[in-house]
């Protein structure tokens, strides 16, 4: 913390939880998770560009167990993150600005990723037969 | 009289306190908007992938629109990362030279990465 000795202005445990502050923060939290995971997309294309050995490998990763959490769960950030950075592109165009717009739209963006994740992942799963 | 206590040069530059106007905001939105496009096109294609093996994989990867794409795409999520990145170290680092020091770490390593995957897809490209 700040060096300071400067009172703090009230932090997040104090506020009554609300949809619009879970949003803001997984927005937050996904942007890094998806930094992190950008690093991975630079592997898998290294992977390709090495070769079918050096690729079987990166698929062997990526078809493990763990490596199928993680990219489930990369899913769910990347659609969160494409549909709640949706939400903020249109708010930054003065669209639905009120409150209970932010309410409705923010859970919109919540229940869209988790379909979308539904759906890539039935696809994926199923063995990519629609 | 004047009610604004800027000077006349400050306030047509436009630059504000932080010295760089909106550039970081506005960079930060229209590079959003184009991985909008980029990232969905990007999932598209790697789901039709899941099932090729691994020539027809890097052939597809290889094409000339494709490999367009994705050196788009990696310049553009760096970027847009790095930006976002920026704000959150700045928001939360309270101890002057971490900040300083992540937030130059955060660049170097985006910017190498990002070099990996363009010379990647560049090698994949151009069959090397």
């Amino acid at each position: 913390m700040a060096q300071t000795g400067r009172p703090l202005s009230p932090h997040l445990q104090v506020y009554k939880w609300q949809v619009q502050m879970v949003t803001s923060i997984l927005h937050r939290a996904t942007g890094i998770v998806l930094a992190v995971g950008s690093l991975l997309l630079v592997w898998g294309l290294a992977a390709v560009a090495s070769g079918p050995d050096a690729f079987a490998t990166f698929k062997g990763y990526a078809g493990s167990t763990i490596g199928t959490i993680v990219l489930i769960g990369w899913t769910l950030a990347f659609f969160y993150h494409l549909a709640n950075g949706i939400r903020h592109l249109a708010q930054d165009t003065g669209a639905g600005y009120s409150i209970p717009a932010f309410v409705r739209n923010s859970w919109l963006s919540i229940v869209v990723s988790i379909v979308l994740t539904v759906v890539v992942w039935a696809y994926v799963l199923a063995g990519g037969h629609a | 009289m004047s009610r604004d206590l800027r000077n006349p040069l400050a306030r047509a530059r436009g630059l504000g306190s932080a010295k760089e106007g909106v550039s970081h905001w506005l960079v930060q939105r229209v590079t959003g908007l184009a991985l909008v496009f980029l990232t969905v096109w990007f999932v598209v294609t790697t789901l039709g992938l899941m099932h090729s093996d691994y020539a027809s994989a890097r052939e597809t990867l290889g094409k000339p629109w494709n490999a367009v794409l994705l050196v788009a795409l990696l310049i553009t999520t760096f970027r847009h990362a790095v930006l976002g990145l920026q704000v959150v170290i700045e928001d939360y680092v309270h101890t002057r030279w971490l900040e300083v020091a992540s937030l130059v770490i955060i660049k170097f390593i985006a910017v190498l990465a990002m070099l990996a995957g363009v010379l990647a897809v560049l090698r994949v490209a151009l069959g090397s």
